[in-house]
């Protein structure tokens, strides 16, 4: 193969590359959410998270010069928002998906508010490794630089799905999704469960926003989310509130967000955006093949009021 | 607020409460305008405390928050013109609420019907602008009237949440607008903002006499009119509540949910569609990105902080149309970027959401029926 002319192969190169690269964040929120649906609650704010998340981490990098500092400012910031989320649920009466609409206003607004200043400076950005050093083709190396907080994700997954069957805590998340009395009979309080696994799950959407800024794309404008946050929610959905499936589901959504710039790369311009539309599509067809009127679906929490 | 009825001193604060059947006829709704007018006040209080961080006076703040939205007849005007997409966004949350839906995507229905509604009008030049406008307005309603049905459709054969559905409609539905913008129906003229071609002046449905408030008010008047209507005064609407009510209760007296549930949906994304259609024949005279200005969001606060009442709605419209309509007036006079806007609808949100959690526990309102 000689470099700079792959042609077609380019395509299935940017997606490759796309899926390990634009896949984070949607692992992130997803494995977040994931935690947070099992204890029986349904975040729709993770969104409004994702973009906090991701102006704290570029504000925090920029001041301090160190992007990883920026990571954890996001991951506090996600947290503080999950409490909120969880503070608000606990009130009586109160509708969860509501709450998640709210807050996904508020979370996106205050972004916008408190990141004005922040779309001319540069932060320092997260480290790459590269894995690509053992090929001449760049398109090869571009696709193989891959950022740290990935692996991390990728770590997590096959941890959360050990911790979900064997720990106390996993197992303590499931009770109170699956039945409250159960976890309320056994003396402990479904609130204080539900608020931890939703501050933990904000944590983790908030770092999935610090990855947006600070990797790929790695700056801070008000365009940087749109949707990603929403559509990893639904991809638990899909996932089936397993992280493994998580991770898997994830990968296939970034290369399916990838497909609208590599085909345009390779000179297909029409229908851009359509391509950038597949994640959505394919988030909808597949809720669309797995859910049914008849049955709640396979493996969802008993809890969780989208699925009651 | 929450001390014991008991309490003598609370029923002389508040004068007609002497007379007790009175509460027992009025007490919800002072409830519902209390516990929401509380909420308001409390998220305004917070707002000012958040800006005073910034170095603000927040007593500034309310001041040019008032001129902006409600100070003069120019900004009274504003207000006017933004609360209508607003009337028109929230009924598409509100009606599918009354069979216990909750449906976000009012954006996406504006989006198609804005561009269903440009299409029929660039389809007929030859047309009279009375014919052009009716069609426009057909289009605008079954345009976006379809796209909220396929959310219900798909909740109601399929099972799939339609509160993500309707969501991921939004951006499937900007994606197909920025697709034909910018492909099959580009005006070859718009060179910096990709545009369809313009419906022509003479298509414009203008403003209302002697005001520079557009038509579309009326359009929204109208639809929240006929909504309440609907809701509360046929048996339609009837069903429909019993519906939202006791889905199993409906099914065994032999209503027809699925035909409810596709109907309510439909007019829902209708309304939506209008205030596309609106936008298009008497804003901006074309289709283009500038369409996605966030009134279907901003619609779902309406909804919300109305209680789904379709004439509870218009004046938490013409509310939150003044809010916004003051963000120009906040970001000359006192700096704040215009996000500030967005701030305070959430922070509104969030606390009209929370007040939920009041209802029935107000003391002196509390135990009478």
């Amino acid at each position: 193969m000689a470099d700079g002319s792959l042609g077609l192969w380019t395509v299935p190169l940017a997606v490759l590359g796309g899926a390990i690269r634009v896949s984070t964040p949607f692992l992130f929120v997803s494995l977040g959410e994931c935690i947070t649906e099992r204890s029986g609650r349904i975040n729709l704010g993770l969104e409004g998270t994702l973009v906090m998340g991701a102006m704290s981490a570029y504000g925090i990098s920029y001041l301090s010069g160190s992007p990883w500092l920026g990571v954890l400012a996001a991951g506090i910031t996600g947290a503080m928002l999950g409490a909120l989320h969880a503070g608000i649920c606990s009130l009586p009466r109160v509708n969860d998906i509501a709450v998640g609409i709210a807050l996904m206003l508020f979370g996106t607004g205050l972004a916008f508010y408190l990141g004005k200043p922040l779309i001319e400076p540069t932060a320092a950005r997260l480290p790459a490794i590269d894995f690509g050093w053992w090929s001449d083709v760049p398109q090869v190396r571009a696709a193989l630089r891959i950022n740290v907080l990935f692996l991390i994700g990728i770590a997590l997954a096959p941890i959360l799905y050990w911790a979900f069957k064997t720990t106390r805590w996993g197992l303590l998340i499931r009770t109170a999704g699956e039945s409250s009395d159960a976890a309320r009979a056994m003396g402990y309080s479904v609130l204080a469960i539900r608020l931890r696994a939703t501050m933990v799950g904000g944590f983790l959407s908030g770092i999935g926003g610090s990855f947006l800024s600070l990797f790929y794309p790695g700056s801070w404008n008000e365009g940087l989310s749109s949707g990603q946050g929403i559509t990893a929610v639904a991809l638990v959905i899909f996932a089936r509130w397993d992280p493994m499936l998580c991770l898997w589901a994830s990968l296939a959504f970034g290369g399916a967000a990838a497909l609208g710039p590599a085909l345009q790369s390779v000179g297909v311009t029409s229908g851009y955006h359509l391509f950038n539309a597949a994640p959505y599509i394919l988030t909808l067809a597949i809720m669309i093949i797995t859910c049914s009127p008849k049955r709640t679906l396979t493996g969802a929490p008993a809890e969780l009021s989208i699925t009651r | 607020m929450t001390t014991g009825s008991a309490d003598p001193v609370e029923a002389v604060g508040v004068a007609p409460a002497a007379d007790p059947g009175f509460l027992q006829r009025y007490g919800a709704t002072i409830e519902y305008i209390l516990i929401p007018g509380a909420a308001l006040v409390g998220a305004l209080a917070t707002f000012g405390l958040f800006v005073a961080l910034f170095g603000k006076n927040p007593l500034d703040l309310y001041f040019y928050m008032y001129q902006g939205a409600f100070g003069t007849w120019f900004s009274w005007q504003n207000t006017l013109t933004r609360a209508a997409p607003l009337i028109l966004t929230a009924l598409c949350t509100a009606l599918p609420a009354q069979l216990g839906m909750v449906i976000i995507g009012g954006e996406g229905a504006l989006l198609i019907g804005a561009l269903s509604a440009t299409s029929v009008a660039l389809a007929m030049p030859w047309a009279s602008p009375l014919v052009v406008q009716t069609a426009m307005v057909c289009a605008g309603v079954i345009g976006g009237g379809l796209w909220i049905t396929l959310a219900g459709a798909l909740r109601q054969y399929r099972g799939v949440n339609e509160t993500i559905s309707s969501l991921l409609l939004v951006y499937i539905g900007l994606a197909v607008l920025n697709h034909l913008v910018e492909g099959a129906m580009r005006d070859p003229a718009s060179l910096n903002k990709p545009s369809t071609r313009e419906i022509g002046a003479a298509n414009m449905i203008g403003s209302i006499p002697g005001t520079d408030v557009h038509w579309g008010l009326a359009f929204g008047l109208v639809a929240a009119f006929a909504s309440y209507v609907l809701i509360y005064h046929t048996v339609f609407g009837f069903s429909a509540r019993v519906a939202g009510g006791n889905i199993r209760a409906a099914k065994i007296v032999g209503l027809g949910v699925n035909k409810l549930i596709l109907t309510i949906c439909f007019l829902a994304g209708g309304a939506a569609g209008i205030a596309g259609m609106v936008e298009v024949a008497a804003v901006q005279g074309r289709t283009n990105a500038n369409l996605a200005a966030g009134y279907g969001f901003t619609g779902i606060l309406v909804a919300f902080l109305a209680r789904h009442n379709p004439l509870a709605i218009i004046p938490v419209a013409i509310l939150l149309g003044g809010i916004s309509a003051s963000g120009g007036l906040l970001q000359r006079r006192l700096g704040l970027p215009d996000a500030s806007v967005l701030v305070l609808q959430g922070i509104i949100f969030v606390f009209v959401l929370a007040s939920d959690a009041l209802y029935g526990r107000i003391g002196f309102l509390k135990g009478k029926s």
